[in-house]
């Protein structure tokens, strides 16, 4: 239950500083596509609560990720995620933190109050969206089908 | 002497698998409403998740609890009622209550379902934990973690009611089960509405050197860039007080037991809680399976029972404010 993935541990790293500055100069569009993409496809799959994404509605949001320079925005609009590639000014929630903790909190082999508390995970913006987001991905509950589709991504098909 | 029950939180399904599959003997949960002391957004059951959890739990014979600890708010007793029939209707197999008019409902409706005094009724003297058990039928007080075990270990001589205490988990100020800050800033509490610092009176506002939290405009805590953070309560924020700025109520730290389950056993507490349904299922795994071999160590050699270092180092990670403490247990003052 503790890491259902499977995966290995995930250790805390940070990426060289060379990654982020490379990566904040690539076009960021791909990201926010990929990461509205996966949302959907999550929501298709039946695991995001529906009465938690209706109070998503008209909602804007951006991940950053610190060591990888990655920027991803979307908002969530007639009931499905699309990327936002023009900012329309602060989002309603952003998410920052390095790719070790977002790793360690999506195979649940780290809590998210706990990155919180210990600043590895910044949650900015409206904070009751936050917290109803944070809870909405506590609760998911991957079918087996799911894990198997992303393992191979996630452990390089090693 | 009987082993204490481990009992672990719940705040959605895959945290009540997390706490069964680790080694709880008893789950407690809310419902999606004002009935419970964790009124989150996105938090708590549905009628299919409880449905699924109670199936969860008896099918691999742990018992599910429903905390319905808030107090029934003017007008509108019908859903608390409503909210202990729900626990009926759905073989939920104790309710945990606090509001006497609520228990009193409990005991004459459902006579046969076990009543749990929740912490919430702040029931500190065996006095009062006998007076539930007289006009209520209480089987079990929730004692507040402002007791030391000296005092614990005298309510358990004067009462045949079982006694639960906490054993980890966040510290509520010395004053549980009123909540008299977070009303004073908000206007709301755990007891009125289910919160304790409402999400949306609270405002974490970054700045390059610096974070700032407020509640409602006032400001609770400022944390350099390395500092941990803790919750956003007036209980363990930081203020200036004649000149010197600190927690002047209480610290950001969690509450935890292991290194004295021997002598929490040896007084005869039947139950060990968990609190954080807030929490994520990670951390509901974490620590019941820490505390699960801790427990079946302590019982099992009470004498030459040692904390191994793995069990305190994966639970002082998921603490409040990375700390622990033993609370009021071990207070010398009184």
């Amino acid at each position: 239950m503790a890491n259902p993935l499977k995966l290995p541990t995930i250790p805390p790293f940070v990426l060289p500083s060379l990654v982020a500055r490379l990566g904040a100069r690539l076009p960021q569009w791909p990201h926010s596509v990929n990461l509205a993409l996966a949302l959907n496809a999550a929501k298709k799959l039946g695991v995001l609560p529906e009465d938690s994404l209706q109070e998503l509605e008209g909602r804007y949001f951006r991940v950053t990720v610190l060591d990888t320079g990655m920027v991803a925005e979307f908002c969530y609009r007639g009931g499905s995620f699309r990327p936002v590639f023009v900012s329309p000014g602060q989002p309603d929630l952003h998410f920052t933190a390095r790719l070790s903790a977002f790793l360690q909190m999506v195979s649940r082999q780290e809590d998210p109050d706990t990155l919180f508390f210990n600043r590895s995970l910044s949650i900015e913006g409206d904070t009751e969206l936050g917290l109803r987001v944070k809870n909405m991905l506590d609760a998911l509950e991957w079918p087996q089908l799911a894990w198997q589709g992303l393992r191979p991504t996630f452990l390089g098909r090693g | 002497m009987a082993k204490p029950q481990l009992v672990c939180p719940a705040g959605s399904l895959a945290a009540l698998k997390a706490a069964v599959d680790n080694g709880a003997d008893d789950v407690y949960l809310g419902f999606r409403n004002d009935t419970n002391a964790r009124n989150f957004a996105g938090l708590n059951f549905d009628d299919k998740s409880l449905a699924e959890g109670v199936r969860y739990a008896h099918q691999r014979g742990r018992k599910v609890l429903a905390a319905i600890n808030t107090y029934a708010q003017a007008g509108r007793f019908a859903d608390w009622t409503r909210s202990v029939d729900t626990a009926a209707n759905l073989g939920i197999d104790v309710v945990i209550i606090a509001d006497p008019g609520v228990l009193d409902y409990a005991a004459q409706t459902y006579p046969d379902m076990r009543r749990h005094l929740s912490v919430q009724a702040s029931a500190t003297s065996y006095e009062a934990v006998n007076f539930c058990r007289e006009k209520f039928g209480i089987q079990r007080a929730v004692l507040p973690r402002v007791l030391t075990l000296a005092q614990v270990e005298n309510v358990i001589r004067h009462t045949e009611v079982e006694i639960e205490v906490f054993g980890f988990g966040s510290l509520c100020v010395m004053n549980e089960g009123r909540c008299w800050l977070s009303s004073y800033a908000t206007g709301e509490s755990p007891n009125t509405v289910g919160a304790c610092s409402p999400a949306k009176y609270v405002q974490w506002e970054k700045k390059p050197d610096e974070m700032d939290v407020r509640l409602n405009g006032i400001l609770i805590d400022r944390y350099g860039n390395e500092e941990n953070a803790g919750y956003p309560t007036i209980c363990k924020g930081r203020f200036e007080v004649a000149g010197e700025t600190y927690y002047a109520m209480e610290e950001p730290t969690s509450l935890n037991v292991i290194e004295m389950l021997p002598e929490i056993i040896r007084i005869g507490v039947a139950a060990i809680k968990v609190e954080g349904r807030q929490r994520s299922p990670t951390y509901v795994a974490q620590v019941t399976r820490n505390l699960r071999q801790a427990l079946d160590a302590a019982f099992a050699s009470p004498d030459s029972y040692k904390v191994k270092p793995v069990w305190a180092a994966e639970l002082s990670k998921v603490a409040e404010g990375s700390q622990i403490t033993l609370g009021a247990y071990n207070r010398p003052w009184r």
